[in-house]
């Protein structure tokens, strides 16, 4: 079959970009042909500045190289400009007579920056700031001329204002509205722009009108006029002024357009057979100049391209941010508000520090940054997940570290951070070196920090900081996700949720049924998706999805911890962390017979050996005679407690008693994440109960319950959740708990992150208030492990004993 | 002098799973895809020399159960951009059983 024909016109970012997400799915689908007007391939843009700025060179911001052009076997035409659209031909003609025929065009044109129409704006000398060209142009002038005036105090003008500054000229900008980037930033934040811009030697004239460029003797641009008769001298003329969508390709073949050429929500301009992207669209009524959005429109777009047809482009909420070294400020949303919003200011003149949050109903509706931008990631994040903020309200505006984070998540701020400063602890990476990988490969997203360089691919822990890094490097690029619609993994485009819904909708009970219904992109899947959708099976239909021991990593198939050496420790279960002589004999016996180099008392109230091979593993299981830990699962770990009223002369309840008993309820249950419970027998909290999943503390009325503690990666102190008065409420509301995160939980996701994701208050509505919600969820955890079996008696006893047995020859 | 030996039936490996074979030079992992291809590398990961076998087996390729290296089983080469090679050994399957060339 003849291979279908695409030709893209134009090749800048948005156009390449939903080049590369379709190769990813449909790489053989088309013969793909691009015409680039200026002579160079896909380049960042966003990164002119620094180039400009003499932080970086033109090498340095190439994103697609030729070979990588001819090794996806795509037709480049460089220089070439196409003129004509053919449409009932299907074909393209180049302003040099070069003709391709399509069987999808892909118009990706991009903008132009708008020229003011005043006398003598094509002088020699006047430009405009958008591609190479410009800036060769201006690092030109730079070396021969004296005074600049950048017309527009937006944010490419002031970029081109600090850069031109930067390589020696004496800079003006002028500016029509009566602060800079007003439409970022807010009267106030952008006063404090302005000085700062002062201090390092730009000049700035506001609330000013063009009136007319005038040549001097060699015929080149000399001076600026301005409507109220003030002229200054200017050797160098920017306008940076705005942009419009190069639309006169499309108009021209009769393709609708109005202020941008019209797509609908899949990319489709007028013409079915014609898709266009990016800064040249008009996508309900709002052209994007910013790269984020202009992506989700390329993946968009790829998606429907590839006939995949399951993907729709909504349009995108912006933030902004100025790269010019050395001045923070960040902006998203509407930062203006109106009367039915309220707002949070912060503002030290003095420190150089503003903040302003709007808030509506609740919920973060936009915000402006000045200074301090390092938590402008997480307000993002805030704004576009649409969380309810009420109960953090009191200490929003202080940012995340102040939200009950005291890992290195929030608190090293990336911006003030050294190069050498390490971000990732577990792989060794600097913030320099992320910052290098981000800027000489390119990357846009957290998922291409954790491939290229391993930093936030082992406990994730750093994974805010790699974002704030991300965030500050690429500025306006760098959008996360809202986190309930972050893919699963590279497999698919699928979110958490949506798999969770589709699970349970179309009851599905396989893995590979799954991947099928949800056209999977490889043939099993890989490390990260197989785990959660088996675990996201066996939660959504217990008893009826088969556990499926391929889909589990090797820890949770051996039942056993591995180590660094390929040996596995083994942590056998003591109920509550109450053990006999009769048991600390035996696992002294094991530990001579096995000759275990290693004893460890683990932080969870039991006994690890380490260092045991793996065909040992059996035999050591039968020779301690007690049941698994799970100290190696996503599942229940421990119970920890402390000696209660049992021995305890402040102790108020059994709280060995009742860790037992909750342990017992909980043994062999699976979770998105492992799970920790503590049980204290008085309000001094011996057993820690306020850094655990679930923390129970006897009083002398009852039981108070805590959730949502985290003791590992992200200390987060457990909320009070429910007050209660017997031990069978203690089961009743801590499984009805659990079993809301069971069945809502992403996987991988603690209680402390699941509930920032939910609101506590969601998690109190379904448990504490709705007695008869509590009492199904309980049921529901209830019923499910109800034949829970000990996974070690089971492989004793002979399952799956090939993992265990090792082959010879 | 290397020479096949037989080592298992096609069954004793189980889809998208391993098998470890003990040998004089050493652990040699032998993996069977979900296809039913069946391949074998020297049980240690280029990176740290994690044992491969105890990896998680997707398309043709493992993930290192230590710090999730990707390694392509029919050449033994790490995925980019990781950089790596783990030895690869002969293997095919002749009426239901492994042989491994050794």
């Amino acid at each position: 079959m003849r291979k279908k024909k695409l030709v893209m016109v134009g090749n800048g970012m948005a156009g390449v970009r939903t080049l590369e997400e379709l190769l990813k799915i449909a790489p053989e689908q088309y013969e793909i042909t691009v015409f680039g007007a200026e002579p160079h391939p896909n380049y960042n843009r966003i990164l002119l500045s620094p180039v400009l700025a003499g932080e970086m060179t033109i090498q340095d911001i190439i994103l697609n190289d030729h070979g990588w052009y001819a090794q996806h076997g795509i037709t480049l035409h460089l220089g070439k400009k196409v003129d004509t659209i053919d449409r009932v031909q299907r074909r393209v003609i180049a302003d040099d007579g070069t003709e391709a025929t399509y069987d999808r065009l892909l118009l990706s044109t991009g903008s132009s920056p708008f020229i003011l129409p005043v006398p003598g704006n094509d002088l020699p000398g006047v430009i405009s700031y958008r591609d190479i060209a410009d800036t060769d142009a201006m690092i030109d002038a730079a070396r021969h001329y004296r005074h600049a005036v950048v017309i527009g105090g937006g944010l490419l003008g002031l970029e081109a204002a600090n850069g031109l500054k930067l390589r020696g000229m004496d800079v003006t900008v002028i500016h029509l509205a009566e602060w800079l980037l007003e439409r970022q930033l807010d009267q106030t934040a952008g006063r404090m722009l302005q000085k700062s811009l002062e201090d390092r030697g730009l000049k700035f004239l506001l609330g000013k009108q063009t009136e007319m460029l005038i040549a001097g003797e060699s015929g080149r641009v000399a001076a600026i006029r301005l409507k109220d008769g003030l002229q200054i001298p200017a050797d160098l003329v920017v306008m940076a002024v705005g942009i419009r969508p190069n639309t006169a390709l499309a108009e021209s073949a009769g393709i609708y357009c109005q202020r941008g050429i019209v797509v609908n929500d899949t990319m489709q301009t007028y013409d079915p057979k014609i898709y266009a992207v990016g800064e040249c669209v008009a996508h309900r009524g709002v052209a994007y100049g910013l790269v984020a959005p202009l992506f989700e429109q390329g993946k968009v777009a790829a998606n429907h391209l590839a006939n995949y047809g399951i993907s729709r482009y909504t349009g995108s909420v912006t933030s902004t941010k100025l790269k010019v070294t050395g001045i923070d400020l960040f902006s998203a949303g509407d930062f203006f508000g109106n009367h039915e919003t309220e707002e949070i200011v912060l503002n030290d003149a003095a420190g150089g520090v503003y903040k302003k949050l709007v808030i509506r109903d609740n919920r973060l509706v936009g915000g402006v940054l000045y200074g301090d931008t390092a938590d402008g990631p997480w307000y993002f994040q805030l704004l576009r997940d649409g969380q309810d903020i009420h109960e953090i309200r009191d200490h929003l505006l202080f940012g995340q570290s102040h939200v009950g984070d005291v890992g290195h998540q929030g608190h090293s701020k990336a911006a003030a951070m050294a190069d050498s400063a390490e971000v990732c602890g577990c792989n060794g990476v600097s913030k320099g070196s992320i910052v290098k990988a981000i800027k000489e490969k390119g990357l846009f997203t957290l998922d291409d920090i954790r491939k290229h360089t391993k930093a936030s691919s082992s406990c994730g822990s750093c994974s805010g900081l790699c974002e704030q890094i991300l965030a500050a490097t690429i500025g306006g690029a760098y959008t996360p996700a809202a986190s309930n619609r972050k893919a699963v993994c590279g497999c698919t485009d699928y979110s958490h949720q949506e798999v969770r819904d589709a699970i349970r909708a179309q009851h599905l009970l396989t893995v590979s049924d799954v991947m099928r219904f949800l056209e999977w992109r490889t043939p099993d899947g890989c490390d990260k998706c197989r785990p959660a959708l088996n675990y996201y099976l066996i939660s959504t239909w217990p008893h009826e999805a088969l556990d499926d021991p391929r889909s589990r990593l090797i820890n949770e198939r051996a039942h056993a911890n591995i180590q660094k050496d390929g040996t596995y420790s083994v942590v056998p279960r003591m109920w509550g962390g109450v053990t006999t002589a009769s048991e600390l004999r035996r696992i002294a016996d094991v530990a001579d017979k096995y000759q275990v180099p290693t004893i460890k008392v683990t932080g969870g109230q039991r006994i690890d050996l380490l260092g045991i091979r793996k065909e040992d593993l059996i035999g050591v299981w039968k020779d301690l005679g007690m049941p698994s830990g799970h100290a190696y699962g996503k599942s229940i770990r421990t119970v920890k407690t402390c000696v209660g009223l049992e021995h305890c002369r402040f102790g108020t309840q059994l709280a060995m008693n009742m860790g037992v008993k909750l342990e017992k309820m909980l043994f062999d249950m699976y979770a998105p994440h492992k799970v920790k419970l503590a049980v204290s027998g008085c309000p001094r909290n011996c057993a820690e109960a306020g850094i655990k999943d679930v923390g129970v503390i006897g009083v002398d009325s009852g039981y108070e319950l805590y959730v949502g503690g985290n003791g590992g990666i992200k200390t987060e102190v457990a909320q009070f959740f429910a007050k209660v008065k017997s031990d069978e409420e203690v089961l009743e509301y801590s499984g009805a708990f659990l079993q809301l995160y069971r069945e809502e939980g992403f996987y991988l996701e603690r209680t402390c992150h699941y509930l920032e994701r939910v609101g506590l208050d969601h998690a109190r509505r379904l448990v504490v208030e709705d007695e008869e919600n509590r009492k199904a969820l309980y049921g529901r955890l209830l019923a499910e492990l109800k034949d829970a079996r000990d996974p070690w008696a089971e492989r004793i006893a002979g399952v799956e004993r090939n993992e265990y047995e090792m082959l010879s020859v | 002098m290397a020479e096949w030996k037989s080592i298992c039936t096609l069954e004793e490996i189980p889809r998208l799973g391993s098998r470890v074979v003990r040998s004089t030079s050493g652990n040699i992992a032998v993996f069977r895809t979900s296809g039913g291809e069946v391949f074998a590398l020297r049980d240690q990961c280029p990176h740290k020399g994690g044992p491969l076998s105890q990896g998680l087996v997707h398309g043709n390729q493992v993930t290192c159960p230590l710090h999730g290296w990707k390694l392509r089983l029919d050449s033994g080469e790490a995925v980019a951009p990781d950089q790596g090679c783990s030895r690869r050994y002969p293997v095919r399957v002749e009426s239901g059983t492994v042989f491994l060339e050794i």
